[in-house]
């Protein structure tokens, strides 16, 4: 197929997505999902120091949905809460209408996305996940059960 | 409007309505007999299967394709094949125009005038409600309830006659396999009135109805039994005359969603035997903002109304309770969908024209065709029987997104649905909560059926 949407890294990722699985002793986490279309995805991070020390995703979604997830959880790893707020701002920037200047390259694979209206919400739905799984501490005796793969 | 429209051979069923035709004459639907059972039979529809079972008798498929407007539109320069018939269909030219028609020298507000325009849209609107009852076969045209569609069909019913008849302890009994809009306004109503809610379930796969287990639940006596005639997602079709003769036998009040089955296969409210029946005029070739809810006409008399305002008063006072009006403007509140009505009495006339009967053998046979064909790919699911009943056909594939798969046949020029379909417990049970849909009309060609394999097979080698 001939668009700019499925872009080949994309496909990879979606295909082979990085930090799919359940995590280890999360500190938070939170579930989104798109009544849409039936896209479900789960975020758990762990947060140590005001810092996300790691960041996995389960669910079942659509190719753009996962591979926003894939490249998220990576990009995430190692910044702080504020600059985790900040990147995701100038994500949904990127989202809506292409231009952003401060996202790392890796994310720029999405930024087509914004030619197609209803893939939008695709790629926004796990930095809105995340967004919502930084304001969720996980219970202690949740902890230990942590979230099984959906799909 | 002409003889161009009947390519198809007179038959006795048919020559009354091309006669009437050729003169540019409408044919008089409805006769205004109070007794149904003394109305002249319907013309039977006929589908000649004898070839290959996907022409109609009374019109071949170039002349039903010419007449929707629809198809010239092209998709990515391919031709649009549109299968996303059970969401919503597309209209004949003739409804277009009618609509405009209407716009233009008929329209006004419906039954407070006594100028030209007002009487002008007064009867196309309760022409419409004439010709709708006799499609449905309702006893007269007070037994037709205009609604903005069929789930406003089923709020009326749920607070009007549900409020007022189901109480604490009582039970409402459904199927697995509700739209939401046949499952959600239930609830609400059993949360209000402290009923509950019991669900007939579906066979593995949804393959059908689990019919032992809605014999029993039946003989439980609820208050109602709500179920859809044909559901959206499974390609089923539930037995809906023998649903409401146990229901009857048991004493259980009967309402079936047709969302999917009116103007899709022949439906006639005293052979199914229900109590209350919806339907939408935008499933079946006419405007969306209009629907019906047909009831009993002693069942619908003693209902009280449910929205108030214009249109459904009697007799109203500042120091007291106002009177209502009888059925059917007790129930029609408001200014009602004018112009809609005009349109969809127009896309009832074309639908009696191509026959029903023959709408549903077509949209059969091509769902059929479609399944047989997209079931050799590995890792294909289809859900419900292994033969289809009605013209839709659900299914996921393993490690392809049900949204992947729909963006990728829209490059392609065909339009399917993607996700829960308004089902989610339902798909949910069966293990998939996002699937795809293809569903089947009668504008629909063998060709936009055999696509959709190859479509598919190229989705699964691009995404998976």
């Amino acid at each position: 197929m001939d668009n700019e949407l499925y872009q080949e890294v994309l496909l990879q990722h979606s295909k082979r997505p990085r930090n799919f699985g359940p995590l280890e002793n999360p500190t938070h986490a939170a579930d989104g999902h798109n009544a849409l279309c039936g896209d479900e995805i789960s975020v758990t991070l762990r947060i140590e120091n005001g810092k996300v020390a790691d960041a996995k995703f389960t669910g079942s979604a659509c190719a753009i949905c996962t591979a926003s997830a894939s490249i998220m959880t990576g990009e995430v790893k190692g910044l702080t809460c504020p600059a985790v707020e900040a990147l995701t701002q100038h994500f949904r920037q990127l989202a809506k209408d292409g231009t952003a200047p401060e996202v790392p390259a890796k994310l720029e694979v999405l930024g087509g996305v914004h030619q197609f209206p209803q893939r939008v919400k695709c790629a926004v739905l796990p930095w809105e996940t995340l967004t919502s799984a930084m304001k969720t501490p996980v219970e202690p005796d949740q902890a230990a059960a942590s979230p099984a793969a959906i799909s | 409007m002409s003889s161009r429209v009947f390519t198809g051979r007179p038959t006795p069923d048919n020559a009354q309505f091309s006669l009437a035709f050729e003169n540019g004459t409408p044919p008089l639907i409805l006769t205004r007999s109070a007794d149904a059972a003394a109305k002249p039979p319907k013309p039977a529809a006929t589908c000649d299967s004898s070839k290959d079972g996907y022409t109609f008798a009374r019109m071949d498929m170039t002349t039903i394709r010419g007449q929707f407007p629809f198809l010239r539109e092209a998709v990515n320069g391919h031709p649009l094949a549109y299968l996303d018939n059970a969401a919503s269909s597309q209209k004949p030219e003739r409804v277009i125009r009618r609509m405009a028609r209407f716009l233009e020298s008929e329209y006004a507000n419906v039954h407070r005038g006594v100028h030209l325009l007002s009487e002008r849209a007064t009867a196309a609107y309760e022409d419409a409600r004439s010709v709708l009852a006799e499609f449905l076969g309702a006893g007269c045209p007070e037994e037709i309830v205009f609604t903005r569609g069929t789930t406003e069909a089923v709020n009326l019913l749920a607070n009007s006659w549900g409020f007022k008849n189901i109480g604490q302890g009582d039970t409402i009994l459904l199927t697995e396999m509700e739209h939401h809009s046949n499952l959600l306004p239930w609830q609400h109503l059993a949360g209000r009135v402290g009923a509950k809610v019991e669900f007939v379930p579906v066979l593995e796969n949804g393959a059908a109805l689990d019919m032992e287990a809605a014999r029993a639940l039946i003989a439980g006596r609820p208050k109602l039994f709500a179920f859809v005639q044909i559901p959206n997602t499974l390609g089923l079709e539930n037995p809906a005359s023998e649903l409401c003769r146990l229901a009857r036998e048991a004493g259980v009040t009967t309402f079936v969603d047709a969302a999917q089955s009116v103007g899709h296969r022949p439906v006639d409210v005293r052979e199914i035997g229900c109590d209350f029946l919806a339907c939408s005029a935008h499933k079946m070739c006419g405007p969306s903002g209009i629907g019906a809810l047909w009831g009993r006409a002693e069942l619908l008399a003693e209902m009280p109304p449910w929205q108030y305002g214009g249109e459904m008063v009697d007799r109203a006072h500042y120091d007291r309770p106002a009177t209502f009006r009888e059925p059917p403007a007790r129930f029609e509140a408001g200014t009602p969908p004018i112009i809609e009505a005009a349109g969809w009495a127009e896309a009832v006339r074309f639908l009696n024209e191509v026959g029903t009967e023959a709408v549903r053998k077509h949209s059969v046979a091509l769902a059929n065709l479609a399944a047989e064909q997209i079931r050799e790919i590995p890792g294909l699911r289809i859900f419900g029987p292994g033969v289809r009943e009605s013209g839709i056909v659900t299914f996921s594939i393993e490690g392809v997104h049900a949204h992947d798969v729909a963006f990728f046949a829209n490059e392609r020029g065909m339009a399917l649905r993607a996700g829960h379909h308004c089902a989610q417990p339902l798909m949910r049970k069966l293990g998939s909560p996002s699937s795809s849909r293809a569903s089947f009309y009668l504008y629909n060609s063998r060709e936009e059926a055999e696509a959709l394999a190859g479509i598919l097979r190229d989705a699964v080698a691009f995404f998976r």
